[in-house]
């Protein structure tokens, strides 16, 4: 049984991985019958392209924003979630709703409300700032795409980390007490180490889904106003499939993926550091 | 223990709920207006009840056809990963302490959740293209095969949580390893199976990306395929495009409703064990 899986995993996913790389040193459209080699040719123009400096930089502060946001309301929800409040289970039943839903979906609502009822409210408040589309503001359109990838993300992120919380045991938080340890103390010097783990886990996750961003762009700005919000798998999708550049968004995906390696890497090793020296 | 109700607390959790929760009734209430009261106010609450947005949207994007084809790749995926990545987990979670072989495949599938859907998406297209794959049963297909990195990940931290006193009993009482797995093995594993067949079902009903690219038939779209079409062409009248995005989350809905203390369990079993 292990044999075939391995066979199929290996020719569908292993081999297109390396066929990537191998078209990457090609001048293949992904359409013409012949192509060239062109060694590192691909990889010289990534350097000078604007539009993929653009969504590199989109793509990275985007899901660096994102990650923190994401990782510090999932901390505070899932702390307030495991105090003893009323309608416990009924808080974390719908807290945790946005996670089983579409994404491109909830884009699709999300880019309503932007557009119609921020600015209907924003009006009727007499508020400037909320009065116009944040989606069409080529400045602030890549926080339109945070706000939605927060609301999703949060969900998974808190009941993550209040599976975390659960582990923290009781006497600890007794023996703090006694110790007259304030609130904060108590968080960060008890809380706080024993679910390191599970920050690590929520960071790397929460990160390396974010660089993937793909569905919250298509539902909510489709990459614009003009490029603002393109991002780095959008890119490779649009000039890859209909822009003739095959080849070239395959060097653009080698390095993308290197990226995410070295990122995932790093934080992990980074991350577990930490959580040693607690 | 018996510590009193924590009422701050409780009252900031109820107003954050409602970050999630008023997106939720402005759909709904799109959904139930008419264009004209939808005019007049964005946030009232509808007067009468249009259900007939929703029977117009069923029309026009073809709802029955797209949820026939959702629920049949989702079903076919749910069912043949937790039939085929179980015995590939078990497999390897039972050898890969007594061989390297085994310790490499283990790490080999794991490996693969750091590689990103785009290095993969510009050649699978071709490969399953070539293959004659670009169509549901296709489709089902890759996403049984790329569940393996992940559920490989969960299964054997699972498994080897099991006493393999178990089996040695079987293969005493004269059960072949085939025996052996399904009498004992399969039925210990089903909050795992559970587990891992919610995420499936969750990713292989919402996906977008996949479909978008491996399928190109019209006949073959998706309901998250089909809302994306739809909000190309119709994107004027948001109280159909509302019944429609309301109607193609609602499944998951329900199956969140019914299956709720599983998903969350097993998403943090998913996630967080070894």
């Amino acid at each position: 049984m292990t044999i075939p899986a391995v066979v199929l995993f290996a020719a569908f996913h292993t081999f297109p991985v390396l066929k990537g790389i191998y078209y990457s040193f090609t001048n293949w459209d992904g359409l013409s019958l012949d192509y060239k080699f062109v060694g590192l040719r691909n990889y010289l123009n990534l350097i000078g392209d604007k539009n993929v400096w653009n969504s590199y930089i989109f793509t990275f502060k985007f899901a660096l924003v994102s990650t923190i946001l994401v990782n510090i309301i999932s901390l505070l929800l899932a702390m307030g979630l495991n105090t003893k409040i009323k309608f416990k289970n009924f808080f974390r039943a719908v807290y945790f709703l946005p996670n089983v839903l579409s994404i491109l979906i909830v884009g699709f609502i999300f880019n309503y409300i932007f557009a119609y009822v921020i600015p209907a409210l924003g009006t009727k408040l007499g508020i400037e700032l909320l009065k116009s589309n944040i989606l069409g503001n080529q400045k602030f359109a890549w926080i339109g795409v945070v706000i939605v990838a927060v609301w999703q993300a949060s969900a998974l992120n808190t009941i993550l980390y209040l599976s975390g919380l659960q582990t923290v045991p009781e006497e600890l938080y007794e023996a703090a007490s006694l110790d007259g340890a304030n609130k904060f103390q108590e968080f960060w010097n008890v809380t706080f180490p024993v679910i390191a783990p599970f920050f690590t886990i929520n960071m790397v996750l929460a990160m390396k889904n974010f660089l993937m961003v793909f569905d919250h762009v298509m539902s909510l700005t489709s990459g614009g106003p003009g490029r603002a919000t393109e991002s780095i798998s959008l890119l490779i999708y649009r000039s890859g499939f209909a822009g003739g550049e095959f080849a070239y968004q395959s060097a653009n995906s080698v390095i993308y993926f290197m990226f995410i390696i070295i990122i995932s890497v790093f934080q992990i090793k980074f991350l577990q550091k930490r959580e040693m020296d607690m | 223990m018996n510590k009193k109700t924590n009422w701050i607390v409780t009252i900031l959790i109820a107003l954050g709920s409602l970050v999630i929760l008023l997106p939720l009734y402005l759909a709904i209430s799109i959904a139930l207006k008419t264009p004209k009261e939808l005019a007049d106010s964005v946030l009232s609450f509808p007067i009468g009840l249009h259900f007939e947005n929703f029977t117009k949207a069923i029309k026009a994007t073809n709802f029955f056809h797209a949820f026939k084809n959702s629920a049949y790749i989702t079903l076919i995926s749910v069912a043949f990963t937790i039939i085929t990545n179980s015995m590939v987990a078990y497999v390897i979670a039972r050898n890969m302490n007594k061989s390297k072989f085994f310790k490499f495949l283990y790490y080999y599938f794991v490996s693969a959740l750091f590689v990103p859907f785009p290095i993969i998406m510009l050649p699978i297209v071709k490969q399953t293209s070539d293959l004659g794959m670009n169509n549901p049963n296709g489709l089902a297909f890759l996403y049984v095969v790329y569940g393996i990195a992940f559920n490989i990940f969960i299964y054997v931290g699972y498994i080897r949580s099991i006493p393999r006193a178990l089996e040695e009993a079987a293969i005493v009482d004269g059960c072949g390893t085939w025996t052996t797995f399904w009498k004992i093995i399969f039925p210990l594993m089903s909050p795992i199976n559970a587990t891992v067949a919610i995420l499936t079902c969750l990713w292989a009903w919402n996906d977008f990306m996949l479909p978008l690219i491996i399928l190109n038939d019209p006949s073959h779209i998706t309901l998250p395929l089909a809302q994306y079409v739809f909000q190309s062409e119709f994107g004027t009248n948001y109280n159909l495009a509302f019944a429609s995005y309301l109607m193609a989350l609602s499944p998951m809905i329900v199956v969140y409703i019914f299956a709720q203390k599983w998903i969350i369990n097993g998403v943090t079993q998913g996630a967080v064990k070894q």
